[in-house]
């Protein structure tokens, strides 16, 4: 066997652990909750088990899968338009963005942000997703463009930040907001019910289908600008494409499960720990590791100090800060191409 | 096919506020090799990237006989291929995805690579020597090495006009024996290949030599006249100095002392 046909088949096998383990975990999501654990088929027999498993736990596993996999999805889209291995979609601003998006939707609208209608859920995730396109232009044009990696961090951060007070202000002037959106702020996925997860899995549909199209300039542009463009690749247009891709798909995510931070991050560096491979196989993995990751973050925090719950972004961004500073004590993420 | 693969005329180009090049007229011919050649900060670089579209620029330039802004970008991708200094190089890539970068202004969007283009990356990578590391990644290859799939990656495209900016930076003195031989083949097979060298005795090796000065073409003639070894040595203030040695030319630094 050639060693690209080794590549394929450490892909693919990957592919299926992780399905396996996202059957797994929804299984296990299922079952765990502030009531105990408890057998998803006994609850055939047992209306309010079947309730309890149906309208709380499955939504809420299932949403925690499709919130991680857009931000791995965002993840390995930023990793790849930026051309920055640190990049993820709360590093950028977007996240941030987002949340000020939320809530300045919440002033205006006067709602919980886990509201179960459908309008109103379209409009806060519309909310999102213009904050979060917001954000991202904004790092832009600090940045002036994306050729410069530290001047694109630090812009993120200052963005990040700078949002991150807006809220602050927004949710000071509005306690009732103030009160909706610690949730929020803390990252969560225990309202997500049906309808959000009906929103994101559509969201997810729509991105990963545009990024199915665009990964080959993704690919093209990890050669740098000017080959990317000796290629043929119309950049402009698509670079904004993508821009586009990133912030919905955070958005979507925020909007409905808040800030959770570092799965955009690792999942496309533990997947490249597996698998080399172009944007398109990268971007799909990444998705489903992402899916996997809060999954498994979200069993963890109602199971690690049942029957109260950790919220999942705290637990997430515990873990993750954890991975950054490991990738940091490796030096491989910040590390320049060998030279001879 | 046109006699002239690439023509400048009134071509100005900046850098920042800086006038890097004034006011070039110049006319590349097909089916050769031509090498710019000239003291850092002469230009060379800015010149071959406005010849291949790559930054902005006033005056005109046309490919093939078609005026290169006017061209479909993809059309112009498949025209003209580009190999860039210091071209960054994603380290989780293998070799065969990486060559096969070269092949996407040939495929349309959505379509998988098809026969014709692992064809081509077969041929680029066995004529740069880079296949058998095809399914390794650039991460686990040496700068040399990855210098040869980035040229595999430039010959997949298959343009009848090659430009290459600093090709054998990190090549051993094999590799650049190979390089010339690559090159050969090239031209005796109908592309245009124009280089950016800063090894003078390998630039002599090419059919033509542009010589550049700030900013300015200073020469341009066949390597083996006189003429073009006197603008060559003054380029670089006399300090460096053209021999003949077995019937080619070498260039060796002229003594101080």
């Amino acid at each position: 066997m050639t060693d690209v046909g080794r590549q394929s088949r450490r892909a693919a096998r990957l592919v299926g652990a992780l399905l396996a383990l996202g059957a797994l975990l929804v299984l296990l999501g299922a079952s765990v909750g502030s009531t105990g654990f408890e057998r998803v088929w006994q609850a055939w027999r047992d209306p309010v088990a079947w309730q309890i498993v149906w309208d709380i736990r499955l939504p809420r596993t299932l949403g925690a899968w499709s919130a991680g996999a857009l931000l791995g999805l965002a993840g390995a889209v930023a990793q790849g338009l930026f051309r920055n291995p640190l990049a993820d979609p709360y590093l950028l601003g977007s996240a941030s963005g987002a949340s000020l998006g939320v809530a300045l939707a919440l002033v205006s609208l006067g709602v919980s942000p886990f509201a179960e209608t459908w309008l109103l859920r379209v409009g806060l995730t519309g909310a999102a997703f213009g904050g979060a396109v917001l954000a991202v232009l904004l790092t832009l044009l600090l940045a002036r463009g994306v050729q410069q990696t530290l001047r694109l961090l630090l812009a993120g951060v200052i963005v990040g930040v700078v949002l991150g007070a807006l809220t602050a202000l927004v949710m000071l002037f509005d306690p009732e907001v103030m009160q909706s959106m610690q949730a929020f702020m803390l990252g969560s996925t225990s309202f997500v019910g049906w309808t959000a997860w009906w929103l994101m899995v559509a969201t997810w549909v729509v991105c990963a289908a545009l990024t199915w199209m665009l990964s080959p300039v993704l690919d093209g542009l990890s050669l740098g600008e000017a080959t990317a463009q000796s290629l043929g690749l119309p950049l402009v247009p698509l670079r904004l494409a993508l821009v586009v891709v990133l912030a919905l798909a955070t958005g979507a995510a925020v909007a409905q499960t808040g800030l959770i931070a570092f799965v955009g991050l690792a999942a496309p560096h533990l997947v490249r720990s597996v698998a080399k491979t172009t944007h398109r196989r990268l971007i799909a993995l990444s998705s489903l590791m992402g899916g996997v990751l809060l999954m498994a973050a979200d069993v963890l925090a109602r199971g690690l100090l049942a029957p109260q719950e950790l919220p999942v972004g705290a637990l997430t961004a515990v873990l993750g800060g954890g991975y950054l500073l490991w990738l940091m004590h490796r030096g491989d993420a910040m590390a320049p191409s060998r030279g001879s | 096919m046109p006699t002239i693969a690439l023509q400048a005329r009134h071509l100005c180009a900046r850098l920042g506020n800086a006038k890097v090049l004034q006011d070039i007229d110049l006319d590349l011919p097909a089916g050769r090799w031509t090498c710019i050649v000239g003291p850092n900060g002469a230009g060379k670089s800015t010149l071959l990237k406005a010849l291949a579209g790559l930054l902005p620029y006033t005056g005109q330039v046309t490919l093939m006989g078609s005026a290169l802004e006017r061209l479909p970008v993809r059309q112009r991708a498949r025209t003209l291929a580009w190999l860039g200094q210091n071209e960054s190089c994603p380290d989780d890539l293998t070799v065969w995805d990486l060559a096969m970068l070269g092949r996407l202004p040939h495929q349309p969007w959505l379509a998988v690579p098809d026969a014709a283009d692992d064809l081509a990356v077969e041929q680029a990578l066995r004529a740069t020597q880079a296949w058998d590391w095809r399914g390794r990644t650039l991460g686990q290859l040496s700068g040399g090495e990855r210098q040869r799939v980035l040229l595999a990656r430039a010959l997949a495209v298959q343009a009848p006009v090659l430009l290459m900016d600093e090709p054998l930076a990190n090549l051993d003195p094999p590799h650049q024996a190979d390089w010339l031989e690559l090159v050969r083949r090239l031209v005796v097979n109908g592309t245009t290949v124009v280089s950016v060298l800063h090894e003078l005795t390998l630039a002599l090796h090419a059919d033509e030599l542009v010589v550049m000065d700030q900013g300015r073409i200073t020469h341009q003639g066949r390597c083996d006249v006189h003429a073009t070894h006197q603008s060559l040595e003054a380029v670089f203030d006399h300090r460096v100095e053209v021999h003949e040695l077995h019937g080619r030319w070498v260039t060796l630094p002229r003594r101080q002392i």
